[in-house]
């Protein structure tokens, strides 16, 4: 027995530098908009790896560089030991796709677009039936393998999808917004698959998400804005870093109740989804002093602890939701631009 | 045992293996060769024969045009007709080109998938695979003509019904020239959706393309004694080049008159010389070669 089995270390060292994914000063330009500006990080094996940030902030982009769909403006860039530029089809030999779209063929059947996909990554003949079930086993779709993919509910293609990418045993699994468009019931159980493939299979994952409530399921979150990594950390410690709750009021009139917050107690708020919202320690214990001395009338007040929320606001002083519609602005003055 | 797989079994397991279930099938994606590269063609040969077999609506929908140019249009004229074809039914003139046109349709309407298969997402499933680009343009284009050829097949079956006899060395040389048009048709319209993404404009510029290629190959009229401009078009005109040897297949087996068969199958010339029918073949072959291998770079300088 070697020492390795003991620790419980992976036996299969992914070459070179021992990482999953490496990424060394990352760009991607398009014309004159520059939506990756310039990324470092590494995912480590076994890891769950969020991106994090909102529509537009470059996310996509990044995980096209790392699937050899995009070439770098800039930049390297390594994915289960293999650069993502020289060894593209290494590359794409180790590492599973499941993206924002589907791609499946609605008029074949869950089967028979699994076995297409076998023969086009060569899984070997003998293995291709027993990992078939495997993979559609473990996204509880085995019962439904004869069916045409077009008869399928959105949960249930992307789950197919899930199976899809994991059927060659990829070393990584990229998830580009594996819930986008999913109702709440299906974005549960979908994650109850992610946990259960983490639980059985040998694999990093990789994935995007602009919610905020997803990214708790990270072992570490990146979180992305305008095509820069802001913060890098585990939930945990993002959140422990903020250390004050987040406060948020309603009232008759928000701009006075701004400039009494920031002459009383000098305290700097803002409006963010419809709500003056401000941070401070201890938030319980300000509530009452604020009734008492803002003298503005208070018609509703919610306290909660520090969510990615609020690691995202305190980060970009927005939160993701106003800058996604920040975003459609700058896109907007963009095409502008290009207009002229 | 139920079908809870899941949670009970691993404090079962736990005991002896700490971390967790091994994998029944684990796999290892071999590396590129020529052998995985074959495979990737036939998997995506096959998928175009599941398709279509399971499209019998297209299959029924695309033998209406050539009925209604061998029945109606074929047997509409024939008395008009009557006076130039020698006694010649004009149906058994107009065949060749008609079972032409019938492949091309198909083979066209098989490219267009590639266009499709793009707005659905499913291109990129294919394009991100650890094979060569040119092993999945090959794959497509196979299973194009061989979806095409299959159509062709149900118009060559009604060949006795104009005149044309079931003479197997004739069928057989017939079928060998729509294959070879299925395969060119077929390259030229993956060609064309390298570069156009909207299916729309793909039917329309195939539409546009169809008829004039039909009408000017020469499929319902003899190819001598044209204007000066209608010759030179018809000359420049693919499809002229699988028409004429097929219907020079087909009248060499006609019990006809030396009129007749000097009017109405008097065979392409260039400058005077009558153009053999292999060379007309490989013409059309050659077209059809160029036509993938700018497909195939097409594909592969895409990212």
């Amino acid at each position: 027995m070697s020492d390795a089995s003991v620790n419980g270390a992976p036996s299969q060292a992914p070459a070179a530098n021992g990482l999953a994914v490496s990424v060394r000063g990352l760009r991607k330009r398009y014309g004159d908009v520059e939506a990756v500006r310039g990324i470092e990080f590494e995912v480590r094996p076994g890891e769950t790896f969020g991106f994090l940030g909102p529509n537009g902030a470059g996310k996509s982009t990044t995980i096209n560089m790392l699937c050899t769909l995009a070439k770098p403006s800039g930049g390297s860039a390594t994915v289960a030991g293999h650069d993502i530029v020289g060894e593209r089809d290494e590359v794409r030999r180790n590492i599973g796709l499941v993206f924002q779209d589907t791609t499946l063929d609605g008029y074949l059947t869950g089967e028979q677009n699994l076995r297409l996909h076998a023969e086009l990554y060569g899984v070997p003949r003998e293995v291709v039936a027993p990992r078939m079930r495997e993979v559609l086993e473990m996204v509880g779709l085995w019962e439904r393998r004869g069916t045409l993919v077009n008869t399928f509910s959105g949960g249930m293609k992307r789950r197919l999808e899930i199976a899809r990418g994991l059927l060659h045993s990829p070393r990584v699994l990229f998830l580009d917004e594996p819930t986008v468009g999913l109702d709440p019931q299906t974005r549960a159980s979908i994650w109850g698959y992610i946990r259960e493939l983490k639980r059985r299979e040998d694999i990093t994952i990789f994935l995007t998400t602009h919610y905020m409530d997803e990214a708790e399921y990270c072992d570490r979150i990146a979180i992305m804005d305008n095509g820069k990594i802001i913060v890098l950390d585990t939930p945990e410690a993002l959140k422990a870093g903020i250390g004050r709750d987040r406060v948020t009021i309603e009232t008759d009139d928000d701009e006075a109740a701004i400039a009494a917050l920031r002459e009383s107690f000098g305290i700097e708020a803002k409006i963010a989804e419809g709500a003056v919202t401000f941070a401070v320690e201890r938030g319980e214990h300000f509530v009452p002093r604020l009734f008492g001395e803002l003298g503005v009338p208070i018609r509703g007040v919610n306290v909660s602890r520090p969510s990615l929320d609020d690691v995202f606001m305190s980060h970009t002083g927005t939160t993701i939701r106003d800058a996604e519609a920040s975003s459609t602005d700058r896109m907007r003055t963009f095409a502008r631009v290009m207009g002229r | 045992m139920a079908t809870e797989t899941t949670s009970p079994s691993t404090s079962a397991a736990g005991a002896t293996d700490a971390t967790h279930p091994t994998p029944v099938a684990g796999v290892r994606v071999p590396a590129r060769s020529w052998r995985g590269d074959a495979r990737a063609i036939k998997i995506v040969w096959k998928r175009e024969l599941i398709r279509f077999s399971r499209d019998r609506l297209r299959i029924v929908v695309q033998l209406v045009q050539p009925f209604l140019f061998l029945f109606v249009l074929g047997g509409g004229l024939s008395r008009l007709a009557s006076a130039g074809t020698h006694g010649v039914n004009l149906r058994t003139f107009i065949y060749p080109g008609v079972l032409c046109m019938a492949v091309m349709f198909t083979a066209m309407f098989s490219a267009a998938s590639i266009v499709w298969d793009r707005e659905f997402g499913f291109l990129r499933e294919m394009l991100v695979a650890p094979v060569r680009r040119s092993s999945i343009v090959l794959g497509k284009c196979a299973g194009g003509a061989t979806v095409a050829s299959f159509q062709g097949i149900i118009v060559i079956a009604m060949a006795p019904l104009v005149g044309v006899p079931y003479a197997p060395l004739l069928i057989l040389e017939i079928f060998a020239l729509q294959v070879l048009l299925a395969f060119s048709i077929t390259a030229f319209g993956i060609m064309a959706a390298a570069r156009i993404t909207q299916l729309q404009s793909f039917m329309a510029l195939m539409q546009m393309l169809i008829m004039p290629m039909f009408f000017l190959s020469g499929a319902l009229f003899p190819v001598s004694g044209l204007p000066r401009w209608l010759e030179i078009l018809n000359r420049v005109d693919p499809l002229t080049y699988a028409v004429d040897p097929m219907r020079r297949a087909v009248f060499a087996r006609l019990n006809i008159s030396t009129v007749a068969r000097h009017t109405l199958d008097p065979g392409v010339t260039w400058f005077g010389w009558r153009v053999p029918g292999l060379i007309e073949a490989a013409v059309v072959a050659l077209i059809g070669l160029v036509m993938l291998a700018i497909g195939i770079w097409e594909f592969s300088r895409s990212e």
